[in-house]
């Protein structure tokens, strides 16, 4: 292969290569001339030049808040960033279906819960409800899969074993609440007992939740990660490929759009 | 106000539909009691402590009077026996009672049972008279120091920590916020008891106890002082706890709560006969202690879509009301739940949320309403998300919220960072100061798109009331009326709490909470 030639870049303020940067801060001080020299030291032992505290306000008495912007002289060779290449389009609602129809020849099973003591089901409504989320149709509207949306404080356990009675093809397990780390801990626990169940490696394990990526998916035992923004076409296109390289029907390099990363 | 929209006379008509459809549910209510009913009458008594391993007292007596099978004669009873036995602490009174062989537990005498109940009254009468004396404290503090005018400002801490939150509370009052809510643990809804004591590793907030309640307002009494302007201080009267957790709140002098008599059996899945006889106990304590509840309206329309499930809200709000104002709560006490909460990339949704709010304000015009935020189609784009939230600011201030829960810009990824809760501060201030009056100074014309949406949703909510009150209130849950959550009467966690009152059961706080 052919490497690429240099591409350097810098942020872009104003003019191309000023590496004009916005930051937004608050430090535990009360509003003071020393307080916004404080920030602007901040800023610079983070390597910015040009350090323009452009607000400084009170937002307590002990509590400084800063708008700062600033100059980086950090370049990147931006031909040297590795992300695989897109190769596959996604694929639109009825493509998919039709998609799936040829070369899955079955419906696809899905279940979803808000496992452990998180309640909050926005996110895996979002993923499988009818409705969707931003005009994009959840699970449920496609004729193609069969998706089981279980609600929330489920426990691991359950979400697995009624997964299992149905065979499911990938289970999707979705933490909102992040507080200490909560989120980490039951999903640990959620591979545990999948490992203990004899599915892990076997049926797809996705997590997805405003703090997760796919890299800490990965640590965490799962195998893909979805964050804030998915939609449900970009999980239903995951969870198709996925089963399809699993099936042995596509060469598992193979990349597309909107895969995690 | 904004407009008529709708004639007087159906609005009329929507009450009296919710009058008939909570009134069946009312028979329920009179005939049954449930454990955590129980418990919080002896918290009224002073049994706030927690037993070996933390389990709170009123939990362990009240399971032992359940296992021995006597509940339903109600705990305050047991309370009076317990007494009479001599014991040292009225918990080894019951479990000295709970021991005795069931033929021993029969009535007394009638002159020893009536002398009994009397003597019990009496302490509850004193129990009461301290709990408004407490009350009355947190009223005249509030005299003192008057709150800034509405919408008050409502911001979120939510560090897991109780001391932490007292920090954030108190920069959050010091930037301008009136109303501080504590977030509680998600997972406290589902537990039978109310945990004891200071919550420092709290998982997605603190649990709503007695202390926490207790430090967060010494907090605040302080920190209303300093600023010379009152902070009110809400929390979480919801789960299987509800009138527990109210009598806390009362005794520790919040000033809300929230409180839907429908949420827990949709959200939380909670059996419906046990959220419908709490709620009822729940309430009459907030309308003693002049607590005001804000209802879960807005939930409908995180997991429906706002558009479509507007006139959900209405219909639920009308429900809500009704049974609000059967449990004693006056009009000044209802915060109704509703949002801004339909997709920005539709067209005209500034019109859409204003006829939302402005009906919900035609319909409940003496309530001080509670509105929050867009959360649901918040983005990570914080630029984009914050002037999203000026809308609702402008909303808020133009159909006259009492209770305006701010949009944060990070809504989308975090629990607030302090800064942003200061600028949500910053620019809801503004937005207030800049617009106030605007309702008086604009008309809506009555034949344009915001009263024809307001007609529509109103009409469609008026449809929804007569099924409910044709197939009753439990049928309509069953089909997944609200919220698009189906739940049946029998299902969901807690029914094994509800137990029928005995022919001569007692409660004597009941009496005087019903008697006020």
């Amino acid at each position: 292969m052919v490497k690429p030639s240099k591409q350097i870049i810098r942020p872009y303020g104003d003019r191309r290569d000023d590496g004009v940067v916005q930051l937004s801060f608050t430090l535990p001080v009360p509003l003071s001339e020393k307080a916004k020299e404080a920030a602007a030291v901040f800023t610079k032992k983070m390597g910015f030049s040009d350090v323009k505290v452009a607000a400084a306000e009170r937002a307590a008495d002990n509590y400084t808040f800063f708008v700062v912007y600033a100059r980086s002289s950090v370049a990147l060779d931006y031909a040297e960033i590795d992300v695989p290449e897109v190769i596959v389009k996604k694929m639109s609602f009825d493509d998919l279906n039709a998609f799936i129809k040829e070369k899955v020849g079955r419906r696809i099973v899905v279940f979803g819960a808000c496992t452990g003591t998180d309640t909050h089901t926005v996110g895996i409504d979002a993923i499988l409800n009818m409705k969707g989320y931003a005009g994009d149709y959840g699970l449920e509207r496609y004729p193609w899969f069969e998706a089981y949306n279980l609600g929330s404080q489920v426990p691991n356990e359950e979400l697995i074993k009624k997964a299992m009675a149905k065979n499911a093809d990938a289970i999707l397990v979705s933490q909102v609440v992040t507080q200490r780390d909560v989120h980490k801990d039951n999903s640990r626990q959620f591979i545990e007992v999948a490992k203990a169940a004899g599915i892990h490696g076997k049926v797809q394990l996705l997590l997805g939740g405003p703090r997760v990526d796919h890299k800490l998916a990965l640590e965490l035992g799962f195998d893909a990660g979805f964050g804030p923004g998915t939609k449900p076409s970009d999980v239903a296109n995951y969870i198709a490929h996925a089963l399809l390289k699993k099936m042995g029907k596509e060469p598992q390099d193979m990349h597309y759009q909107g895969e995690p990363k | 106000m904004p407009g008529p929209f709708i004639e007087d006379a159906q609005i009329e008509h929507a009450r009296k539909l919710a009058e008939e459809i909570v009134n069946p549910i009312f028979d329920l209510i009179r005939r049954n009691t449930t454990v955590s009913t129980e418990r919080t009458v002896l918290r009224f008594f002073g049994i706030s402590g927690a037993g070996a391993r933390g389990v709170p007292l009123a939990n362990l007596m009240v399971d032992k009077l359940k296992a021995a099978g006597v509940l339903n004669k109600g705990a305050a009873y047991w309370y009076g026996r317990a007494l009479h036995l001599g014991a040292k602490s009225p918990l080894e009174a019951v479990e000295r009672l709970t021991a005795l062989p069931t033929d021993k537990l029969g009535p007394l005498s009638p002159e020893q049972e009536q002398n009994l109940r009397e003597e019990v009254r009496a302490e509850a009468r004193a129990a009461m008279d301290d709990l408004k004396s407490r009350v009355a404290q947190r009223n005249a503090l509030r005299e003192q120091f008057p709150m800034s005018p509405a919408p008050h400002k409502y911001v979120i801490v939510a560090t897991g920590n109780i001391y932490d939150d007292v920090d954030q509370a108190r920069a959050a009052a010091q930037a301008g916020a009136d109303v501080i809510a504590v977030i509680r643990s998600t997972a406290q809804s589902l537990l039978d008891y109310v945990p004891h004591g200071a919550t420092t590793e709290g998982y997605g907030g603190t649990y709503a106890t007695q202390e926490n309640f207790r430090i967060m307002r010494e907090a605040l009494d302080e920190e209303s002082r300093k600023l010379k302007r009152y902070i009110q201080l809400t929390n979480y009267s919801s789960g299987l706890c509800m009138s527990e957790i109210a009598f806390c709140a009362a005794y520790e002098k919040l000033d809300m709560l929230l409180n839907d008599a429908m949420y827990g059996i949709l959200f939380r899945d909670i059996n419906m006969r046990r959220t419908f006889i709490d709620q009822y106990f729940s309430r009459r304590i907030c309308a003693l202690a002049g607590i005001i509840i804000n209802t879960g309206e807005d939930n409908y329309i995180t997991t429906a879509d706002a558009y479509d499930a507007a006139h959900t809200v209405i219909a639920s709000q009308f429900i809500n009301e009704c049974f609000a104002k059967r449990a004693g709560l006056k009009d000044w006490q209802l915060g109704i739940g509703h949002s801004y909460e339909i997709d920005p990339y539709r067209d005209d949704t500034l019109l859409l949320e204003l006829s939302q709010a402005m009906l919900v304000r035609r319909c409940f015009p003496d309530a001080p309403l509670k509105y929050m935020p867009p959360t649901k189609h918040k983005e990570t784009d914080i630029f984009f998300s914050h002037a999203y939230d000026v809308m609702a600011d402008l909303v808020a201030i133009w159909t006259r919220q009492g209770i305006q829960l701010l949009g944060m810009m990070t809504e989308a990824m975090h629990t607030p960072l302090l800064a942003d809760r200061y600028v949500a501060l910053k620019s809801a201030s503004y937005i207030h100061r800049a617009a106030r009056g605007i309702d008086e100074e604009f008309t809506v014309r009555e034949d344009g798109k915001i009263a024809n949406r307001a007609r529509e949703v109103f009409g469609k909510a008026m449809q929804l009331l007569q099924e409910c009150r044709d197939e009753g209130m439990v049928a309509a849950i069953g089909k997944g009326h609200f919220g698009d959550v189906k739940r049946s009467e029998t299902g969901g966690k807690g029914l094994d709490g509800v137990l029928e009152k005995a022919p001569d059961y007692f409660n004597p706080f009941l009496e005087l909470l019903e008697a006020t």
